[in-house]
């Protein structure tokens, strides 16, 4: 971690942030891919990947990060209604980037009653599977550090990203018809700050650094976790998706479908990357055949025209037989 | 099996003999049909591949695309199931198809010589009318799937994830369809008339479709003199 007076990146989200002005550290010039350009120049850089780090056994469900990041992203989430469980909103929507989701789990190990709280939000795949899916230029970017951001400006509201993402996470505006997520707090990490969701945390169940340096702490966790009898403590960077931006630290790591329906190997749907891949590829071959097909056929084949034996044949046919008496022609309907 | 006459197909006597092929709203029908195809097919394309997103333009930009496009599928829809109704007996299977199936080559080469007489459409019209119309059902029910703005809420998110895919391939086998239904339009000259003028000379249907000529005959459904 760098603690020198030029911005180079990531802090914690504990430490206070210097009060001086920075210039942002990354930005466009470090894109590793972009949504819809394949020919995107590779970046000159490569920035010290980032992670937000959740420790679930942490967590104590009080939703300080939901409020830290309403605040900071100046959303407004509806009203909501109380259907008898803690989670709330009921979902992810696009004025509320993360959730706490509560679950009641019984251990079948121990009969003990566990009550599981994760804080749901974009994973900021390394395999981004709504970049992949996008259509417009420019509307998901992924920068060297590991972050997955939306440029709403670029953003068509088609919803592609919603069925590419593994996890359910985008959410397409009803008012605006553009898709939000978590930006991992984008425009405060360019200038050394963590995410406000994690400067919220009032148990540091959500910490914020280097990926390396996470995984670190989360190890530390773990072993701590392991001592106190959770024999599968370990932690979620699932590698289906090459490893994500945000990772948790589960006590039943061998299980993440007990949190929430949070998958156990989240991947690319394989339907998603036969629409993106094959069918792309065999489709445009396929167009472009019968396209430069037909004007092969039309260059070398005589078109097929009518003889005027032809005619004389058609004409010959109808005189053989009387021709009623003449009257206006009649258009028909 | 002797085909049902068409309502409105007539021979008309004259030099050259005219043969009434399409009336009015059926062309009209026709051409809605083809207009709507064409922007679909330009604005889904936009969205299919980043190469040809610039056809966004053409619509007024990506956002406009997006809503644009499920609207020109909902006319295509409506305006080909009418086309369907006016001609899907005329494009029931008959024996000689298979006949002029297997004889592919002398259709390619244009020997028509060595075909059998055919109906008002050959096996290749019938494929592309029935291609079309099982391709056009498909794409609007897997469009109306991935339809989120109003039908967002009516599918899971896996289901969609198959409209996607289905959807794409055949909007990818309907445009296939498109360019060879266009391209045998124009290679088999005095065909586009057919679609315009609503008429072909009767040499042209002696040559393409001689049995259809011959029942129009026989069933004396010859107009007046042009
Ligand atoms: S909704 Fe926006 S961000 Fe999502 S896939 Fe479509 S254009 Fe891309
Ligand atoms: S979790 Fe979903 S939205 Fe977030 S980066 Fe991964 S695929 Fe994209
Ligand atoms: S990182 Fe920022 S945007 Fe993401 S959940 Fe935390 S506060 Fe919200």
């Amino acid at each position: 971690m760098s603690g020198s007076i030029v911005n180079a990146g990531p802090r914690t989200a504990v430490s206070n942030p210097p009060v001086q002005d920075m210039p942002s550290y990354f930005g466009e010039q470090d894109l590793v891919r972009r949504s819809a350009t394949p020919d995107l120049p590779p970046p000159a850089r490569q920035l010290t990947p980032v992670a937000k780090l959740i420790d679930v056994s942490k967590c104590i469900g009080c939703k300080a990060c939901q409020s830290a990041c309403v605040e900071w992203n100046d959303t407004t989430p509806a009203i909501g209604e109380n259907v008898g469980v803690y989670t709330n909103p009921h979902d992810l929507t696009e004025n509320m980037f993360t959730l706490m989701r509560f679950t009641e789990w019984v251990n079948p190990d121990t009969d003990n009653l566990e009550w599981l709280i994760r804080k749901d939000g974009c994973m900021h795949c390394a395999d981004p599977g709504c970049l992949k899916a996008c259509p417009a230029p420019g509307a998901i970017v992924q920068y060297t550090n590991g972050i997955v951001d939306f440029i709403h400006e670029n953003c068509i509201g088609c919803g592609y990203c919603v069925k590419g993402c593994p996890f359910n996470i985008p959410r397409i505006s009803k008012a605006d018809h553009r898709s939000y997520k978590c930006t991992l707090c984008s425009d405060r990490v360019a200038v050394g700050q963590g995410p406000a969701c994690a400067k919220a945390c009032p148990t540091q169940a959500i910490v914020f650094g280097t990926k390396e340096d996470m995984k670190r702490h989360a190890a530390g966790r773990i072993e701590d976790l392991k001592s106190r009898g959770f024999a599968h403590a370990g932690l979620y960077d699932p590698p289906g998706v090459g490893g994500t931006h945000v990772m948790y630290v589960l006590h039943h790591a061998d299980k993440p479908h007990i949190y929430a329906d949070l998958p156990d190997d989240p991947r690319i749907s394989p339907i998603v990357q036969t629409w993106k891949g094959l069918t792309k590829y065999v489709g445009l071959a396929a167009m472009g055949f019968m396209a430069v097909g037909s004007v092969i056929h039309g260059v070398f084949a005589r078109p097929n025209r009518v003889s005027s034996e032809d005619e004389e044949n058609a004409e010959k046919l109808v005189g053989t037989v009387a021709p009623q008496p003449p009257s206006q022609p009649e258009e028909r309907g | 099996m002797v085909e049902r006459i068409q309502p409105g197909d007539a021979v008309h006597p004259g030099h050259p003999v005219t043969v009434n092929r399409y009336g009015p709203t059926t062309r009209a029908n026709h051409w809605v049909t083809a207009v709507s195809l064409i922007l679909l097919a330009i604005s889904g394309l936009a969205l299919f591949t980043p190469s040809l997103y610039f056809l966004t333009t053409l619509f007024g930009g990506g956002q406009s695309t997006r809503i644009l496009h499920p609207w020109f599928g909902v006319v295509l829809f409506i305006s080909f199931f009418v086309l369907f109704a006016q001609l899907w007996r005329a494009n029931l299977p008959a024996r000689v198809d298979i006949v002029y199936l297997s004889r592919i080559k002398d259709v390619l080469a244009g020997h028509e010589e060595n075909l059998p007489e055919l109906g008002k459409y050959n096996a290749g019209q019938k494929g592309v009318f029935w291609g079309m119309a099982f391709l056009i059902l498909v794409l609007i029910v897997s469009g109306v799937v991935i339809w989120d703005q109003y039908f967002g809420e009516a599918t899971a998110i896996p289901t969609k994830r198959v409209a996607l895919l289905v959807h794409s391939i055949a909007a990818v086998l309907i445009i296939c369809v498109f360019i060879l239904h266009v391209y045998a339009a124009i290679w088999t000259r005095g065909t586009l008339r057919a679609m315009t003028r609503g008429t072909v000379t009767g040499g042209w249907a002696w040559r393409h479709h001689r049995k259809w000529l011959r029942d129009l005959v026989g069933q004396r459904k010859i107009g007046p003199a042009e």
